[in-house]
């Protein structure tokens, strides 16, 4: 055993020091919800599979209030997810020029964020009224 | 030189976070408020037989088979970098577990939309 004993700066909960950091591990923890909610689906296309009872019984489910409590946090979850996704994608792509001139990234972002709205009005329209 | 095998999870990473961002908070909403609550959607809006014939259909196997693994794709890498922020370093055990769990939420996923036939 050496007898030194070189400091080691102690990184236990380092990003709660700063709020840049918390709204970083945010972005990073709304991966989990991703997890969950792709499980909830492969639930619920294993019971499609079994039958119209186990089916209900899963749609059932769902209809539970702390499993509409669960779904509203999932929701904002996701709100905050696809918000930063696009955010951060002018820093994740190489620089795109268009006529000589740097694309600014706000307008990289910008796009992405019209995309999600335009993809959730028409998602939300096919399923309410063509009945996906 | 041995390749790496970054490119293919970083791609899958990559394209899960796209198509998450573009339909996570919409089918969130169908599936987990809007349904259930009956708020903004009519009530047999995910009736059995609608869906099973959506899973029946092609573009509709398609449709839940890229939703469900590359959301669990797009999990999987992210959780593992972000496990190393925690003090967790990667290794081969946590990328085998997370991407192992990813392989086989794909897999489960492509053997019931097989199962339930056309």
């Amino acid at each position: 055993m050496s007898p030194r004993n070189p400091y080691v700066r102690p990184m236990d909960g380092w990003w709660r020091r700063n709020p840049y950091y918390v709204r970083y591990m945010l972005m990073e923890a709304t991966s989990v919800i991703v997890a969950i909610y792709a499980l909830i689906l492969l639930v619920g296309l294993w019971r499609l599979s079994q039958g119209q009872m186990q089916y209900d019984a899963w749609l059932a489910a769902l209809r539970q209030p702390p499993a509409i409590g669960l779904h509203v946090l999932m929701l904002l979850a996701m709100i905050y997810h696809a918000y930063t996704w696009w955010k951060v994608l002018p820093k994740t792509l190489p620089l795109l020029h268009v006529g000589g001139k740097p694309v600014p990234g706000l307008l990289l972002s910008a796009a992405g964020w019209t995309a999600t709205l335009a993809v959730s009005v028409v998602v939300y329209a096919a399923v309410r009224w063509c009945g996906i | 030189m041995k390749r790496s095998n970054a490119p293919i999870f970083w791609s899958l990473f990559g394209a899960g976070g796209v198509l998450s961002a573009l339909l996570a908070p919409v089918l969130v909403y169908i599936t987990g408020v809007a349904v259930p609550t009956g708020a903004g959607m009519p009530p047999d809006a995910l009736a059995y037989s609608r869906v099973l014939a959506f899973a029946q259909s092609l573009h509709g196997k398609a449709f839940l088979f890229a939703v469900i693994a590359l959301f669990l794709w797009h999990a999987a890498h992210r959780i593992y970098h972000c496990l190393h922020d925690f003090g967790v370093h990667p290794g081969t055990a946590t990328k085998v577990v997370l991407y192992g769990t990813a392989f086989a939420g794909s897999a489960a996923a492509a053997w019931l939309l097989l199962a339930i036939g056309l």
